[in-house]
């Protein structure tokens, strides 16, 4: 099991809009790079990705939350 | 020399203490948003106080140095690494031709400064080389630095290891951030009412906050004093007819979130500005990450002036310990 953490404190979003389904479900498959969330902050959306490979457990926090950096926002199994 | 950036980080620029002189003009100082730090970094790398760095935020880059060179990190705490073993922050030393310099996660604080013996050697646009990014102006060809850019480094004496800016001495906002205002030339637009609720009320860091201005919320919706709107200034209360921003300078539009307009801020507008944060506090400002809660504190001129000396001392006083 690993968890992803937010590299950078703001918002989280599980979603790339509000009509879009989260980037991942339960029982998904993630590889090295697959996006998991974006961060909100200054103005921009930054990717957060995988850097391991596995399967997507659960988010860690909830849609539209603030994090700071280094907080676990997914973890895989 | 060349430094190269292999990860870029969010927004890492190059940043000196900026090109005053011109924001009359409608091009705003600019340089770092901690001016103290950077100040701090070059000195322990044996630089000019105001030689350009890379000034990042909440998250760093990854560099490869060129050259054998001295480097110090200061400003946020965000764990620095030499081909991965930890290094202090505030702190001189060596590195290597090929050695990579990277980042942790960030634990305190909003922005560092990467200083190199040297300093970073673009070339100076109006007499900085500061980077306005939306101007397109300065540092790296005007923009934040990108994967795979060499940038130049400056010829520099080989600087010492191990020279450390003393604790006490590594000025950071405090939990909440007190930040001093000055009321100004349109306070008299705000009810008594909303004026005391400035600061008395509980406010926290806005995601939007960036280089042009930090935007805060929490507090109560400020009312104004009725009257009849003068002529081109709209209908909003928070309208006037246009005037002249100051660095620091708080403009609250629609009277709910007060924006404090930093070093890459706009020059004029046509929002009342109900005082300004005093500049021996906007170095706090660069700190703030998203969400720190922030107190404002009500300071008169003389206050101000003796703040403002204060920081100067405190320059003064790590300069002295470095000797």
């Amino acid at each position: 099991m690993s968890n992803i953490q937010s590299p950078l404190p703001g918002t989280f979003y599980h979603q790339a809009s509000p009509e879009e389904p989260p980037f991942k479900s339960a029982g998904d498959a993630v590889a090295v790079g697959d996006v998991i969330g974006l961060i909100e902050v200054m103005k921009t959306f930054i990717q957060v990705t995988a850097e391991e490979p596995g399967t997507f457990e659960k988010y860690a926090v909830q849609n539209a939350a603030p994090v700071t950096a280094g907080d676990v926002v997914a973890e895989l199994k | 020399m060349t430094l190269e950036i292999v990860k870029p980080g969010l927004a890492t620029t190059v940043q000196d203490l900026g090109r005053p002189g011109y924001f009359h003009l409608g091009i705003p100082e600019g340089g770092a948003m901690d001016r103290l730090a950077l100040t701090a970094a070059n000195m322990l790398v044996g630089n000019e106080d105001g030689a350009a760095c890379l000034e990042a935020v909440f998250m760093g880059p990854e560099v490869k140095f060129g050259a054998d060179m001295t480097v110090a990190v200061t400003g946020a705490e965000l764990p620095v690494m030499l081909d991965g073993a930890p290094r202090d922050t505030w702190t001189s030393f060596r590195v290597k031709a090929g050695q990579v310099l990277s980042f942790g996660f960030l634990k305190e604080g909003a922005r560092i400064y990467i200083a190199v013996s040297g300093g970073i050697d673009t070339p100076p646009a109006l007499g900085s080389r500061s980077t306005y990014a939306i101007g397109a102006l300065g540092g790296f060809e005007g923009r934040p630095v990108a994967a795979g850019d060499v940038i130049p480094v400056g010829k520099a004496m080989e600087g010492s290891d191990g020279r450390s800016v003393p604790q006490a001495l590594r000025r950071r906002p405090g939990k909440p951030a007190v930040l001093r205002v000055l009321p100004g030339l349109y306070w008299h637009r705000l009810t008594e009412k909303s004026q005391n609720a400035f600061f008395d009320d509980d406010w926290t860091v806005a995601p939007e906050a960036d280089r042009m201005g930090y935007r805060f919320r929490g507090g109560q919706q400020m009312e104004f004093v009725a009257r009849e709107q003068p002529f081109g200034a709209g209908s909003d209360p928070s309208n006037i007819v246009d005037g002249c921003y100051s660095y620091g300078s708080i403009q609250v539009p629609g009277g709910l979130e007060p924006i404090v307009l930093h070093r890459d801020a706009v020059s004029g507008g046509g929002y009342f500005t109900l005082g300004a944060v005093i500049s021996a506090d906007m170095d706090l400002i660069g700190q703030l990450q998203p969400n720190a809660p922030v107190k404002f504190e009500r300071v008169d001129m003389d206050q101000a002036l003796s703040a403002r000396k204060v920081r100067k001392e405190t320059i003064e006083q790590i300069r002295q310990a470095l000797l």
